[in-house]
């Protein structure tokens, strides 16, 4: 889900990082009201576990490859601000060191993977987990369906974002200046993806950890009953 | 042992499976990820090479190139891997680093 350089359009990643600035400063707002500074570890270590997990490819035999985020795990511990900043820290040093997604790119797949994934994960958990148990399995559950819809949303966006190219974009005689694929190719090929093989990655990814946790400290999820 | 040096432990695990992110595609033949695809490869795929991705898209250039080392391109998959581990610790230590002290300046201190 990292978009590159030059599959976008110069506008398109201007307004994403257009789109990205008020994010990003309300991320920190938020975060400076609601992360103690016992937390701070955490958010590294939500940062860390975020690039390390998205080196692990997952191959469709004979297709793409995609992988899990972590950004809706990040969220569910400390919050959706905190997986915001910890998930774009980690895309800016991918583009930056390892040329994994573009530089010019890094607003849209920030918004996709540091502001859409961990937001919609978060929403969708908090919805199904309600004031279940901190320790239920319930919690588990909304974990991996937060995952689930976060990640596969986050993919549609993406989708989007490429298939609106040709559309927008294009010479005299028709052919693209960007993203070559239109809504019709990328949307599906970006959400199918997603909702078949690598959503189920994240899910697997987040239920394990939220499960683990619930046994090690309860007090990440001291928005449930104890 | 604490929390935090459990998943610390946890990340380290990961780092050293992490050639497997490498190792699991180059067994399944699968290719590059959908819409990450290079130069050639788009050439292959539609016949052109687009103007406006052509000037964009070598635009950086990343001193760990895909993870890798520079100039390691289709190297056996035994040195990848290794280059694959260096990057994940080089990444994490950045990483982990930037997002400390994000946290460190954002952060409330404890009442």
């Amino acid at each position: 889900m990292h978009i590159p350089d030059g599959y976008l359009s110069p506008a398109t990643c201007g307004v994403f990082g257009a789109v990205m600035i008020p994010i990003w400063t309300a991320a920190s707002k938020a975060v400076k009201k609601t992360l103690s500074v016992r937390q701070v570890p955490y958010l590294a270590i939500g940062a860390a576990f975020s690039f390390v997990i998205m080196m692990f490819n997952v191959p469709i035999p004979g297709g793409s490859t995609g992988h899990a985020v972590g950004g809706v795990l990040v969220a569910i511990l400390l919050g959706p601000w905190a997986a915001c900043i910890a998930v774009t820290v980690a895309l800016v040093i991918q583009a930056l060191l390892f040329g994994d997604g573009g530089i010019t790119a890094v607003g849209a797949n920030c918004f996709n993977m540091a502001f859409v994934l961990p937001f919609v994960g978060y929403y969708v958990y908090t919805l199904i987990s309600s004031d279940s148990p901190s320790g239920s399995g319930r919690r588990v559950i909304a974990a991996g369906a937060g995952a689930y819809v976060g990640i596969c949303v986050a993919a549609l966006c993406a989708g989007i974002e490429f298939g609106l190219q040709p559309l927008l974009y294009h010479t005299a005689n028709g052919q693209a200046l960007y993203c070559p694929y239109g809504l019709n190719v990328a949307v599906p090929a970006m959400a199918l993806g997603h909702l078949l093989v690598f959503g189920w990655v994240e899910v697997i990814v987040t239920a394990l950890v939220v499960k683990y946790l619930q046994k090690q400290n309860s007090v990440f999820f001291e928005g449930g009953r104890s | 042992m604490t929390l935090t040096k459990k998943l610390w432990i946890g990340i380290g695990v990961l780092i050293v499976l992490s050639p497997l992110g490498l190792i699991l595609p180059d067994h399944f033949k699968a290719g590059s990820a959908w819409g990450e695809w290079g130069l050639e490869e788009i050439q292959k795929m539609i016949g052109y090479v687009p103007l406006g991705f052509q000037k964009l898209s070598e635009l950086w250039k990343a001193p760990l190139p895909d993870y890798a080392f520079q100039g390691w391109e289709g190297k056996d998959l035994f040195s990848m891997s290794f280059a694959y581990i260096i990057s994940a610790i080089v990444g994490i230590a950045i990483i982990a680093g930037v997002a400390f002290l994000i946290g460190k300046v954002l952060a409330k201190e404890d009442e």
